[in-house]
């Protein structure tokens, strides 16, 4: 079973060495399976292959076909005669013909693998028998469902689950940001590919959405790195704070600051964002102890609001951070402070040269998916300030963030193309800070290390 | 001379342990007095969310009471059977779909293993609801957008990419010994008898932890349950309810209301944070112990 060989299974090989058996399966899935004896699995097989093909007849070719015009009918006033009215006819409605043509595809694609996979099976089933060696009944193929490829059985039910809910609408998405689906030009209902059009808009310094999209850029990027590093140092500093010798109820600090965390942070951003409204209670309060006379315009105006969406997100933030730095602190080898301690070192030191090291050392992936994790920050900048204030005529707001630009062109504002577009250059600015570290974390390129 | 140097390094260290203790008391009330300020505003009479006091000058039940029978406007209790439904179902799906994932991932060695990893790892850098508006096309296309048939929507989307999330019971699968597991093979066990036999048992932390977080989500998740429950009010979960209540319209009737609902949720989903997080920490000390 050992892998350590070439793989002599390959469809090159089965082309080329296979019998009559296994280059009838090129056209019949199964053929070649039922000529080796496996009659189930190649019934099996051959049901599949006529199930595509009755989708395809049926519908999957209609709806490949319509894939490159995305329709053109739009919806009809028919005079009808008889009846004496107008009756509406039905126009073509694109989305649905490029959901409809891009399902197609991929069935397609799973298809051809499968094809692959029968041929293969085939050409294994005739080199056993050529070998003489014993070919596989069908109940000894499901129980070997249960052994050998037990990852077949457990696997499937995930992976149609991920595909059709995480892989196939992000196909579906990426797709529309190659069209002109937006309310533009109102093209709603019946739109066109227009290639990259949509990429040369958003990444123009001439055109509004342009600029838009820059400035939200450098907002995300300034808003990740502040998020993410304040969040960290503040945090750490609170973590050896309470773990410090000195410090008395080390658990009910912790229990204190990790009630924030506990809470949903809907319910808890919600709240927080009412107490810092213009006529919410600190500014009733400050007004009451005279401290100031107006409110103070914590989410209208737009340097506030920044500062404000990174203060409160501390509050948010510190406590994490609290938590997973108290686990590692605590697994810092005590010999090494003692050392230190011998050598005269006082707590400034030991700090900067065996704490803030060690930390920075382990909490490094966690830094990075901390930093990806703010960029996609949609729960604290939506509950708090929703992107706001906007200047008038903008789709994005001051405070608005990719992701939360993303979702109002999407759902409020229906420029699906531009959207689209805005989650595909989130992805790449995420991809090359992701792919550039975590290819080089130890736990990535020694993952068999603790086994 | 050595007495007195040592009165007075204990004498700094009681001045550093008071200042310490002072600030983490100023920064611990920073941190609960939003939470203080809901509880104590579920108890309030006035109904606004604009009051001038922080205490209020007289406790009442009503809010709670109202919020479980006032079914006029927004039916809190209709909305919490929807969340209920719809978590315990999620909760046993995603349960099943990440143990099986993260077991294929630690413990089988395969020809897609490496490649699934790696998709998982960017399929998890794109933006989560990216793709929220192409899940409601597709769930419109197979019908279901309309009707009953939100819960099931919502279940399906909340537990359907659950297998991607697999790395922390993978790496609870990792710290069980792999002698173990062949020491079951050379006594004639399949694989599937040591994943249910052997593995499952001795991953309770994990089991736990994975049945908790996910039965938490369709509580703490509002983008997905608007977008998809859409005006249907009689499918919204919990929390689309409390948004909705926060809303210019509502706003001045059901501010205390508000509170008193973010209380009644805000108390178990804690409780099963802090069980979560001892579960999680019962799971990175491992498995099989000495």
């Amino acid at each position: 079973m050992s892998k350590n060989y070439q793989n002599p299974h390959t469809l090159r090989a089965a082309v080329k060495h296979g019998d009559l058996g296994t280059r009838l399966s090129l056209i019949l899935c199964g053929a070649g399976n039922m000529l080796h004896g496996q009659i189930v699995k190649g019934l099996l097989f051959l049901a599949v292959e006529l199930g595509y093909l009755w989708f395809m007849v049926i519908a999957g070719f209609s709806c490949i076909k319509m894939l490159p015009s995305l329709g053109w009918l739009t919806q009809q006033e028919v005079w009808n005669d008889a009846k004496g009215i107008y009756e509406y006819v039905q126009g073509h409605n694109s989305v649905l013909i490029l959901l409809y043509g891009v399902v197609t595809i991929c069935v397609s694609v799973l298809f051809v693998l499968f094809w692959r996979g029968c041929v293969i099976s085939s050409y294994r089933a005739q080199l056993r028998l050529k070998e003489g060696k014993h070919v596989n009944t069908f109940v000894e193929d499901v129980k070997d469902l249960f052994h050998g490829n037990l990852q077949k059985l457990l696997m499937t039910v995930p992976l149609v689950g991920i595909f059709a809910f995480t892989v196939l609408p992000l196909i579906f998405m990426i797709t529309m940001a190659f069209t002109n689906y937006s309310k533009i030009d109102d093209h709603l209902v019946l739109f066109d590919w227009v290639g990259l059009e949509n990429f040369k808009k958003v990444l123009s310094f001439s055109d509004t959405i342009g600029q838009t999209f820059w400035s939200v850029l450098g907002w995300t990027i300034c808003w990740a790195i502040f998020a993410t590093v304040l969040n960290y140092i503040l945090g750490m500093i609170l973590a050896i704070v309470i773990n410090r010798k000195g410090t008395r109820c080390k658990a009910f600090w912790r229990f204190c600051f990790m009630l924030s965390v506990a809470i949903p942070q809907f319910v808890s951003l919600l709240i927080i964002r009412t107490m810092f409204n213009q006529d919410g209670i600190v500014n009733l309060m400050l007004k009451e102890a005279g401290l100031i006379s107006e409110s103070l315009p914590f989410f209208s105006n737009a340097t506030w609001a920044r500062v404000m969406v990174i203060v409160i997100n501390l509050w948010v933030g510190i406590p994490y951070t609290m938590i997973q730095a108290t686990g590692i602190l605590q697994n810092i080898p005590q010999e090494l402070y003692e050392s230190a301690k011998v050598d005269g070192a006082g707590p400034v030191v030991t700090f900067f040269k065996i704490t803030l090291p060690y930390m920075m050392f382990v909490m490094t992936p966690y830094l990075i998916t901390q930093f990806t994790g703010n960029v996609n920050n949609f729960n604290v900048i939506f509950l708090l300030s929703g992107g706001n204030p906007t200047p008038v005529g903008s789709t994005a707001g001051k405070t608005d963030l990719l992701v939360t630009w993303l979702y109002k062109l999407t759902v409020d504002q229906q420029y699906f193309n531009l959207g689209a577009v805005i989650g595909i250059l989130t992805f790449i600015v995420l991809a090359i800070v992701a792919l550039v570290t975590y290819r080089n974390t130890t736990s990535y390129k020694d993952e068999e290390g603790f086994q | 001379m050595k007495k007195e140097n040592s009165g007075s390094a204990k004498a700094k260290r009681f001045i550093s342990n008071s200042i310490v203790h002072v600030v983490l008391a100023v920064l611990a009330l920073v941190w609960l007095f939003p939470i203080f300020w809901v509880v104590l505003t579920s108890f309030k009479t006035d109904k606004g969310p604009y009051s001038t006091q922080f205490w209020p000058s007289e406790f009442t039940l009503d809010n709670y009471v109202r919020l479980f029978t006032d079914k006029t406007v927004l039916d809190f209790p209709q909305m919490f059977k929807n969340t209920l439904f719809i978590a315990v179902c999620c909760c046993l799906i995603s349960t099943f779909m990440v143990l099986c994932v993260s077991y294929c991932m630690s413990r089988l060695r395969f020809k897609m293993r490496k490649s699934f990893m790696n998709m998982a790892m960017i399929l998890t850098l794109f933006p989560g609801f990216m793709s929220m508006i192409a899940i409601y096309y597709i769930l419109k296309a197979i019908g279901l957008s309309e009707g009953s048939m939100i819960r099931v929507a919502l279940i399906m989307v909340y537990s359907g990419g659950a297998g991607l999330g697999f790395y922390v019971a993978k790496g609870f699968f990792d710290t069980i010994p792999k002698a173990l597991d062949e020491a079951a093979l050379l006594d004639g066990a399949t694989k599937w008898q040591i994943f249910t036999k052997i593995t499952m048992p001795l991953s309770k932390p994990i089991i736990v932890y994975t049945v908790l977080t996910s039965f938490m989500s369709p509580w703490t998740d509002f983008i997905f349950a608007k977008v998809i429950c859409r005006a249907n009010a009689e499918y919204y979960t919990v929390s689309v309810g409390l948004w909705k209540m926060l809303e210019k319209e509502y706003i001045t009737k059901w501010f205390t209301s508000f509170a008193a609902g973010a209380v009644c949720i805000s108390i178990p989903i804690s409780i099963l944070f802090l069980v979560t997080q001892k579960f999680y920490a019962d799971g990175m000390s491992g498995a099989v112990k000495g």
